[in-house]
């Protein structure tokens, strides 16, 4: 009974949506006052009754509901409750619920929060949005409902995938969906200032906060699905560029650029139509993604069992709103108008260079990923596109970038001085020339590659605190005047240094991770030493032990380091009887240097394994730099002049361009 | 400095990235596009395959092939497409879906009638094909499509 309210609101909430993703929009270009007010509650009930539909599913999940297919192909009585309730997005049917509810979400936080907006664009904007929503609602209704029955329904379920069971990817989809919808915010947003044809500097500052969350959840989501694949697959990597991953990490670098172009609409007034544009291509990205996901036309370690329908419908949409949104911008864009000038060398200059640079490096990213796709469909064979090409195309980009991104925050708006700037770097220039050649001369002759990486990271990591020091002024006037000034600072400043050096920390990790890293496979008998990384492990066997729902081989290393005993890990290899299927469980001792990684294979007779052991050089600095500029993004979503809004847009307009 | 000028300058920048992007991308392209081949394809290119060449192979996991070497850390198996058979060696830790008789995709060197694998790749449902195992399997004309996969047993 749960489920068909569920499902009988899902079926309102495709009607809701249909209500406001058109008489808003008409009553905004007419005039009719009370259409463009039904945009507030339409998308605060629209978000109730899809709220209601991902309830009534989570409760099937909960109480084992098998009568419902997706339940009886998804769950399992005996998994824990954590795993039963993160099984609902764990499949292609909840998580598209999931991703509709996230979109209800935004949709009804601008209609309850967006006081300050002028009705006509908050109209507008929320019409889109729920333009969105019937596209996708109708999706779930018509090609993967989540409340379809099953008849007589089944004793028990057919579990969840283990790979899955694990805490990391029992939030990684939620964040990953956070992200990918938020930017559908930024693009309703957009398409709404097309139909005005207006936008200016109040504008960017409504859609600023939008881009921001989205960005600091997709960072969240990319980290703990690259997190997840580190510790869970047990090959000791981090990235693999899986078309999947890609399909991620494409909306990141677009929405990256959007974050950054958006900054100079606000305080300059210019770059209007690049910007639009960008909150375009960033959701176009998130909503290829889904489709790159959905449909199985690639291989990839995600791929959920493909069913060529959903792929079609979603390629409609995708085809629909982009194609829509881009011809909107070609006939509204040209109308936009452009605002304050600026020389190439100034921050709008180099804000300009970093947007060019990330539009460069996710074209590359989309040519890598859809290129075997392309080959394919005309015949010229089967290929893939792996690791060697993403290195070889993606980390050449991202040199100029870092360089530039230390270079940039210490330029004025309008007119700058490179070598003014540079002066003020030389501290950031000497100690990454340092770092260059420390770890040429005394780490490692082979490769001159690993030690630049480091020394980029470096570079904009001093870099970064000498922007944040100068604007303090410390050191030139007085320590109380430096702490005033702290105060002062608005929060964006704060955020800006977080993510950036942030940035560079995960640069370095990534740098000294790829170039460093050791492995060595072999097989043990207990008692049996290996050597890696400096560290000595002594296998001392594996015993079975029961888990909640699965059976474990369990071995144990003993991990010396100069004789005396450093840690001792656990990796097991696990078997779930009711998915017939095993899992490897990496065991990781990480430290500030790097990470102690073990895993553990198949027996291979007399007591003996085999084992995998790795030392990852920095990797927990990676993750830690996520969450640096994750936190960076949440300080500056709290900075006053989003929260305070904009009162009044011609008044911003023009305090804008001489504020900051 | 004139509107004209500023956008010259952005769309001259833009054009020498897209234009180094094109470089990168095409000399890339060149050494490390990865061809995938049928068991069957790799028996008759064998001739052209240098041991530099790196190709991935896909196709099923013989049944009775699997075998273990250096006290069971590396492991040598077949992969067939039905019709022709190659054999692989692969040293490390096998995926966990790896199996006899399912679809498994290798990627490594063609090393004097040996596949040298580096890496085996199996997929996270065990119900799902890899989709150039499929191609594979349709190509020597062995391929039966089983249908959907498996529905929940009532």
């Amino acid at each position: 009974m749960i489920a068909e309210i569920g499902h009988f609101a899902l079926v309102l909430a495709l009607f809701v949506a249909l209500a406001q993703g058109t008489l808003p929009l008409i009553g905004a270009a007419r005039n009719i006052a009370p259409w463009v007010a039904l945009a507030r509650p339409a998308a605060i009930g629209q978000w109730l009754l899809v709220a209601t539909a991902f309830a009534a599913l989570t409760h099937a999940y909960i109480t084992s509901d098998f009568s419902l297919l997706n339940v009886a192909l998804n769950s399992h009585s005996a998994k824990p409750l954590i795993y039963k309730i993160s099984g609902v997005w764990a499949n292609h049917e909840g998580s598209m619920v999931l991703w509709v509810l996230i979109l209800a979400t935004f949709g009804a936080t601008v209609a309850l929060f967006g006081n300050n907006l002028p009705p006509a664009l908050r109209a507008r904007a929320l019409a889109v949005q729920a333009l969105i929503a019937v596209g996708f609602l109708a999706f779930i209704l018509f090609t993967s409902n989540p409340f379809q029955r099953l008849l007589p329904a089944p004793p028990d379920g057919q579990g969840l995938n283990p790979l899955l069971q694990d805490p990391g990817l029992a939030f990684h989809p939620p964040f990953l969906y956070l992200g990918y919808v938020g930017f559908s915010m930024a693009f309703s947003f957009a398409m709404a200032a097309l139909i005005e044809g207006r936008v200016d500097a109040a504008w960017a500052r409504w859609v600023r906060p939008w881009s921001l969350a989205a960005w600091a959840f997709l960072t969240t989501g990319i980290g703990l699905g690259s997190w997840w694949a580190y510790y869970e697959l047990g090959w000791g990597g981090w990235w693999y560029w899986d078309p999947v991953e890609n399909a991620s990490f494409m909306p990141w670098l677009a929405g990256t650029a959007l974050l950054h172009s958006s900054i100079v609409v606000e305080k300059r007034d210019t770059l209007k139509g690049w910007t639009v544009f960008l909150a375009i291509l960033a959701f176009a990205f998130s909503l290829l993604g889904t489709f790159l996901v959905r449909s199985g036309i690639l291989t990839s370690v995600h791929t959920f069992a493909s069913d060529p329908a959903r792929g079609t419908f979603i390629l409609g949409l995708l085809v629909i709103y982009i194609g829509g949104a881009f011809a909107l911008f070609a006939w509204r864009g040209p109308s936009l108008q452009a605002g304050g000038l600026f020389r190439p060398v100034s921050r709008e200059g180099g804000l300009m260079v970093n947007n060019l640079i990330l539009t460069v490096a996710t074209a590359a990213v989309l040519l890598g990923t859809l290129y075997p796709l392309l080959l394919d469909a005309v015949g010229g064979g089967k290929i893939s596109v792996g690791p060697p090409f993403f290195n070889a195309v993606f980390v050449p980009l991202m040199v100029p970038l870092i360089a530039v991104m230390a270079i940039g925050p210490m330029l004025p708006w309008k007119r700058g001085d490179i070598a003014g700037a540079l002066q003020r770097l030389t501290v950031a220039i000497a100690i990454a020339v340092t770092v260059v050649l420390a770890t040429w001369l005394f780490y490692d002759r082979g490769t001159l590659l690993a030690g630049l990486g480091l020394g980029l990271a470096a570079w904009l990591f001093v870099g970064t605190l000498a922007e944040f020091a100068g604007r303090l002024q410390l050191g030139r006037a007085p320590f109380g005047d430096s702490l005033r000034r702290l105060a002062r600072l608005p929060r964006s400043a704060f955020g800006m240094t977080l993510a950036h050096a942030g940035f560079a920390i995960v640069v370095a990790g990534v740098t000294a991770s790829s170039a460093w890293k050791t492995e060595s496979v072999q097989s043990m008998r207990p008692g049996d030493k290996v050597t890696v990384g400096g560290y000595e492990y002594t296998f001392e066997g594996a015993r079975r032990v029961q888990g909640p729902n699965y059976i474990a081989d369990r071995g144990t290393f003993t991990v010396r380091k100069d004789g005396a005993v450093f840690v001792t890990l656990y990796p097991e290899k696990r078997s779930y009887p009711v998915e017939r299927s095993q899992t490897t469980e990496a065991a990781i001792h990480p430290t500030f240097l790097g990470d102690l990684y073990a895993v553990i294979g198949d027996p291979a007779g007399n007591g003996a394994y085999v084992t995998r052991i790795y030392f990852n050089p920095l990797v927990a600095w990676m993750w830690t730099g996520v969450l640096i500029m994750v936190g960076g993004g949440l300080v500056s979503l709290t900075d006053r002049r989003l929260r305070i809004g904009a009162p009044a847009r011609a008044r911003l307009g023009g305090a804008a361009a001489a504020g900051a | 400095m004139k509107r004209k000028h500023k956008r010259l300058t952005f769309v001259g920048l833009g054009l020498l990235l897209l234009g180094a992007a094109a470089a990168l991308v095409l000399t890339a392209f060149e050494d490390s596009i990865v061809f995938f081949f049928s068991p069957t394809e790799v028996l008759a290119k064998q001739g052209e395959l240098t041991p530099q060449r790196r190709l991935r192979i896909g196709g099923l996991v013989e049944e009775g092939s699997v075998a273990k070497a250096d006290g069971g850390a590396v492991t040598t198996f077949r992969i067939t497409d039905l019709t022709a058979v190659v054999p692989v060696v692969f040293r490390g830790i096998l995926p966990d879906l790896f199996r006899e008789g399912q679809g498994v995709v290798a990627e490594g060197t063609w090393q004097n009638g040996v596949f040298q694998a580096t890496e085996v790749l199996a997929k996270h449902d065990e119900n799902y094909m890899p989709p150039e195992v499929a191609e594979a399997l349709k190509k020597s004309g062995q391929w039966q499509q089983t249908g959907a996969p498996k529905e929940a047993k009532p």
